[in-house]
């Protein structure tokens, strides 16, 4: 299977076409979208677990490689696929999320079925490509290409407000990203081609030029994360999207700022990012303290979730800006136990969503007294959320703190006070919405998860559970390439300040066009 | 292997009856975790006899946890004579508090839950004394706070019951913070959390300093105080203590197990375990010292008046984790443990003889409307008074007979004035007088329970504030509990009588009897007697039958003495009465101020600053203009998806081809 990432990515447009082809009436194109695409994702997620299990985790090298000449021979713009320690299991929890999401959405979606589904297919293969592209070019489509289907699926299916989310969040995203094109055309001009792996081996920046392309690729990733103080979209999007949508955008979509800050910005612009880290430290603090805060105080279930899920970014920033094995594995661990933890949480909101269509905090209360197998489910979640050991959350937290206690004393300090704060405003949150008497009269009849929602939200538990205590298989796989960059980093500033011997740097440069 | 045993079926039975709760029933979940937890007991004695007694101490090593660079943790097991000791405690106690509880829940619909959660914490509380590192001890640390939060939140429909269960996480959470702080620390120091790596190299780091914030810090000071702000939080000592009294909403077997006589020991046992590192740090246990005295004169003052049967024993419990830290702080780990493992025994007794009262009494925990329980209730009688004894230490110093508290309390009064520091004597002044304080309300609460006139009819002017579901039953009505609550009673107050002598031997300056789990620095302080003048061996003695005598006094020669003196609300009364002030202080300091920030934050930060100066004014703008084009399109989304695809490819084409 030579062309196994190609045909992972590129799956999902083939159900759309599927599903496109279907013509008859309303109900059943609806049905036929949603098992399109139920078994499409499914295909897809089995496919991106084999990948795993031919993944060499012992190697730092890009894997499962393609490149095809695409614009022409000179052009230096190629289709440049590969994936490595850092991007592969990111392609594994997009694989895997989303059979969950097209199940969740099965009975609370009800118009425009057929479309609903198009958008989460083209969503997925738009959000692979983004961790698996290898050229700037390739990259640059798949990241703002991914806006689009997201923008309909909020614009489209949201809630009451949702024309105004929709749009706040693709003005936010969009900015952010022009500078990132503008820095892209400029790498372009400057280095003559759009092959990452070829630009960070070879290429070296001026430092001044660091700086501005730092900023301009941090604009973007920095709204992606999202980072304070540029998150206000963020709750926003969730509240109004469909749950689905919320569950992606938590899950996956987060991820692509922390994977740019990675891919691009320590190895390509090293300099300018040591330099930085303080910068990047400052705001990582203020988000953990200020969101945690801001949750504190919400009233609506989705938004508290949203503001957490900043909170936790910011140990995500915090990490991958300490340059430290811990630091940044931390980091990668923290966005992929996110990336299942919050994608439950949001799963969870849209169990009593369903049922109550309210995500007024007040609206709920005592819920464990008809829903104790959902209270048992949900108590996972806001644990791993808090970050209680055993459980996925708290590995990430752990090691980005590890890690940044020995280059910043104090932003770990500080950043310590979240793990106060989360248990906080988590089981506050908890307290209110499943214990106490059952007295409203609307939740009288409330019923606990259904087979479905069980299906979808058991193996999460289990995700919760096995990457809390066994964490070791995402290290083997994330290891080496962490400590791959981080090398690839230090030599690059290394360079930058001249004390680079001459020996190392042909050494460098000679083992990274590995296939 | 055995060991491994030891500590996982716990876990696999509370896994058992939690997720098979609706098939299996409450009866055999109760026989399934109790069962599991004899067995898990009966290891505990032979790893007792093995490690500590034959000195097969060992680790066994399970799997790799966290591995990334240079910091590799890993799962195991490692049971040392510390361990051992603390093997014995906590299954000892469970069994017994299981076994009782099958009496003691007998008409609780939601058993399977309750033995779930209590096998649950039995298995974090045995993560927590056998790991071999750090982390793992914040697994179970955590994990016991978790475990703890859940039983006392049990009765989930009383907001009282939510509340207290909020804040005993999220203060044991500010000492957590304490905790990893400490461990970060250790990692940046010594590039470890193995106990035996650290502990082997800490003499080299002995009076190295670091630079923090412009000021020289010395290093081993400043991790064991991050760890003790751990052990603060989870053995409640004054500043962190506030979510103790409150976890009383749990059930009482819950008081008993959790918050008595193991998971707030686990501070204790940390600084015991990490006693090589606070060795080398001394104002590190000067501080330890200072809130372990203060900690057990603070508890034993507010326990004077407090009217909830509950209470008193919580505040009793907390005051005598204050004399546990004083003896760590002093050096004295032995006498520490040995307190620890005693109080064990006397505090599960009481709070159980507390229980069996209670269920005698319909639920009715307030003392005012008890009284003359005595030939009600004769072997809880008889039980609770075995508990005082232990509890107030009597005894006879110069022939060493007494109960266990006799010898285990003393031996921390003693090792305090013997450590001859300054801060030694402000221990040793204030346990002395907490001591006399310790016999007053221990005793009061005795007498008030089973002696004088029985009250539990008469109409008090409190009663409005009271659950109107509540009545203390006809005095003819109260009777003594079911067997199986009463036998755990028995082997406690066997345990409360002998473990003292049985063991002093053992703990108290025996190196052979510790091999090295503890430091020994002062261990023979503790042993030298001799060293002690007569007035300073028999002041604890003097000031508890004191104690006793004023409490005697007030609630049987006079009874009506104290209510006129809780009429006149008294300013010391008040003061004490109020607990410190400390909820109140907190609520202002920390809880409102917290609940004023994140609305202030949300509203005027996120809302009218970042939304108001930025999107919303744009956005705004846009929205005018192109909300007709959304309507007129999206009913061909997928025309509109591929569309805008298309142009955003060709545009970034264009400009990147047109331009080379």
């Amino acid at each position: 299977m030579n062309h196994l990432l190609s045909i992972i990515i590129f799956l999902p447009l083939v159900g759309i076409l599927a599903i496109l082809a279907t013509r008859s009436n309303e109900t059943v194109r609806a049905t036929t979208a949603r098992w399109v695409a139920l078994g499409v994702t499914l295909v897809d997620a089995a496919l991106t677990i084999y990948m795993w299990s031919r993944f060499d985790g012992s190697s730092s090298a890009f894997q499962f490689v393609e490149q095809a000449e695409w614009f022409g021979a000179g052009t230096g713009i190629t289709y440049h696929m590969g994936v490595d320690g850092i991007s592969m299991l990111f392609v594994v929890l997009t694989g895997l999320l989303m059979p969950f999401t097209i199940l969740a959405s099965w009975e609370s979606v009800k118009t425009r079925v057929p479309e609903y589904m198009i958008a989460f297919l083209a969503l997925e293969t738009l959000m692979m490509g983004v961790f698996t592209a290898l050229d700037l070019f390739l990259f640059y489509i798949f990241f703002e290409g991914g806006l689009i289907p997201m923008f309909l699926i909020i614009g489209i299916w949201g809630g009451k407000r949702r024309v105004y989310a929709s749009f706040k969040f693709f003005l936010y995203t969009l900015l952010g990203s022009l500078f990132m094109l503008l820095a892209m055309l400029w790498i372009y001009f400057t280095a003559g081609t759009t092959d990452i792996p070829t630009i960070i081996n070879t290429v070296h920046f001026p430092v001044q030029a660091q700086y501005f392309l730092w900023f301009a690729f941090f604009a973007s990733f920095a709204v992606k994360m999202p980072m304070w103080p540029v998150h206000t979209w963020l709750p926003d999007a969730h509240v109004e999207a469909p749950t689905a949508g919320s569950v992606i955008l938590a899950a996956i979509l987060l991820k692509m700022g922390g994977y740019g800050f990675l891919r691009f910005s320590l190895p390509m612009f090293a300099t300018a990012s040591e330099a930085l880290a303080p910068f990047v430290f400052t705001l990582s603090v203020v988000a953990i303290i200020y969101t945690s805060f801001v949750a504190l105080a919400q009233e609506d279930v989705k938004k508290l979730i949203a503001y957490s899920s900043v909170a936790h970014m910011g140990f995500v920033t915090m990490g991958i800006f300490t340059l430290t094995q811990q630091g940044v594995e931390g980091g990668v661990f923290q966005m992929l136990s996110h990336g299942v933890v919050s994608g439950a949480l949001f799963l969870c909101v849209g169990v009593i969503y369903d049922r109550m269509h309210t995500r007024d905090i007040a609206a709920y209360g005592g819920l464990v007294n008809r829903m104790p197998f959902y209270a048992v489910v949900f108590m996972v979640f806001a644990l791993a959320n808090i970050g209680l050991p055993g459980t996925s959350g708290f590995i990430g937290e752990f090691l980005t703190m590890v890690g940044v206690f020995h280059v910043q004393t104090w932003v770990a300090i500080f950043a310590a006070t979240g793990v106060i704060l989360s248990a906080a405003y988590m089981l506050y949150l908890y307290w209110r919405v499943i214990f106490g008497e059952l007295v409203k009269p609307s939740l009288q009849a409330i019923k606990d998860l259904s087979l479905r929602e069980a299906a979808i939200l058991v193996p999460l538990v289990i995700a919760t559970l096995v990457m809390g205590v066994y964490p070791k298989f995402i290290f083997d796989i994330t290891g080496p390439s962490v400590a791959h960059l981080i090398k690839q980093h230090h030599t690059a500033v290394a360079y930058d300040r001249g004390t680079l011997p001459s020996s190392v740097r042909v050494a460098q440069s000679g083992t990274e066009r590995a296939p | 292997m055995l060991y491994a045993i030891l500590v996982f079926l716990p876990i696999i039975t509370s896994a058992i009856a939690g997720i098979f709760q609706k098939w299996l029933g409450a009866r055999p979940s109760e026989l399934l975790t109790t069962v599991g937890l004899f067995v898990s007991l009966g290891l505990s004695i032979y790893a007792f006899y093995d490690v500590a007694l034959l000195g097969h101490a060992q680790i066994v090593p399970l799997w790799t946890w966290i591995s990334s660079g240079d910091l590799t943790v890993d799962w195991s097991v490692r049971v040392d004579t510390l361990t051992a000791v603390m093997l014995v405690v906590v299954t000892g106690v469970s069994a017994l508090v299981h076994l009782y509880s099958i009496g003691y829940m007998h008409d609780d619909p939601d058993r399977p839950r309750f033995f779930s959660y209590l096998s649950l914490f039995t298995f974090a509380m045995l993560m927590l004394v056998t790991a071999n590192n750090f982390v793992q001890v914040f697994f179970g640390w955590e994990g016991v706070g978790l475990a703890s939060y859940l039983l006392i939140g049990f009765w989930y429909k009383k907001p009282s019951a939510n509340a207290a269960a909020l804040k005993a996480f999220v203060v044991n959470r500010v000492g957590d913070f304490g905790f990893m702080l400490g461990m970060f620390a250790i990692f940046w120091v010594f590039g470890t959390l193995d106990f035996d790596a650290i502990f082997k190299a800490a003499p080299a780091f002995a009076g190295k300093t670091f630079e923090f914030a412009g000021q020289q810090v010395d290093i081993l000071t400043t991790i064991c105080l991050l760890l003790f702000v751990g052990a603060m939080g989870k053995s409640a000592q004054i500043g962190l203590h506030t979510w103790l009294p409150d976890a009383m909403e749990g059930p009482t077997p819950v008081s008993a197990l959790i918050h008595a006589a193991t998971m707030v020991t686990a501070g204790v046992f940390l600084v015991c375990r990490a006693s090589p590192l606070f060795e080398l740090a001394p104002n590190a246990l000067a501080f330890v010292t200072f809130i372990g005295a203060t900690t057990a004169f603070f508890a034993a003052s507010v326990g004077l008046f407090q009217n909830d049967i509950k209470r008193v024993i919580a505040y009793s419990t907390c005051s005598q984790l204050g004399y546990m830290f004083v003896a760590a702080g002093v050096s004295a780990y032995g006498a520490a443990m040995f307190h620890l493992f005693t109080h064990a025994f006397f505090k599960a007794l009481l709070f159980l003889s507390a229980g069996a009262v209670i269920v005698a009494m319909h639920h009715e925990q307030d003392m005012r409307k008890m009284g003359g329980l005595r030939k009600q209730l004769p072997f809880t009688y008889w039980m609770m008074l075995i508990g005082n004894l232990a509890l107030t230490g009597v005894g006879i110093p110069m022939l060493g007979v007494g109960a266990a508290g006799f010898y285990s309390k003393d031996a921390i009064i003693n090792s305090a004035y013997l450590a001859g520091t300054p801060m030694g004597h402000y221990a040793f002044w204030l346990t002395l007088i907490a001591a006399g304080m310790t016999s007053f309300y221990s005793w009061r609460q005795f007498l008030m329970t089973f002696h004088g006139r029985y009250r539990g009819l008469d109409h008090h002017e409190w009663d409005h504030h009271h659950d109107p579901h509540h009545h203390a039953p006809a005095l003819e009505e109260v009777h003594e509990p079911a067997r199986t609550m009463l036998v755990p009673l028995g082997v406690l107050a066997v345990g409360a009588l002998i473990a003292g002598a049985a063991f002093v031997h053992f703990f108290i300056g025996d190196a052979v009897f510790w091999r090295g789990a503890v430091a020994l620095a002062f261990g023979h302080h503790a042993e030298g007697e001799h060293e002690i003048p007569v007035l300073i061996e028999f002041a604890p003695l003097i000031l508890t039958i004191v104690g006793f005598g004023i409490a005697y006094y007030f609630y049987i020669m006079r009874p009506e003495l104290p209510a006129q003196l809780a009429a006149r609300k008294g300013l010391l009364y008040t003061f004490l009465y109020r607990k410190w002030y400390f909820d109140e202080l907190y609520d202002f300091l920390f809880v409102r101020p917290a609940k004023w920030l994140g609305r202030v934050l949300w509203k005027l930060g996120d809302g009218r600053i970042i939304d108001g100066l930025g999107p919303d004014g744009v956005a705004a703008r846009i929205l005018d203009a192109t909300r007709g084009a959304v309507k007129l399109q999206s009913g061909y989304v997928y025309h509109y998806a591929f569309a805008m695809l298309i142009g955003v490819v060709g545009l970034a084409t264009w400009f990147m081809m047109g331009w080379r």
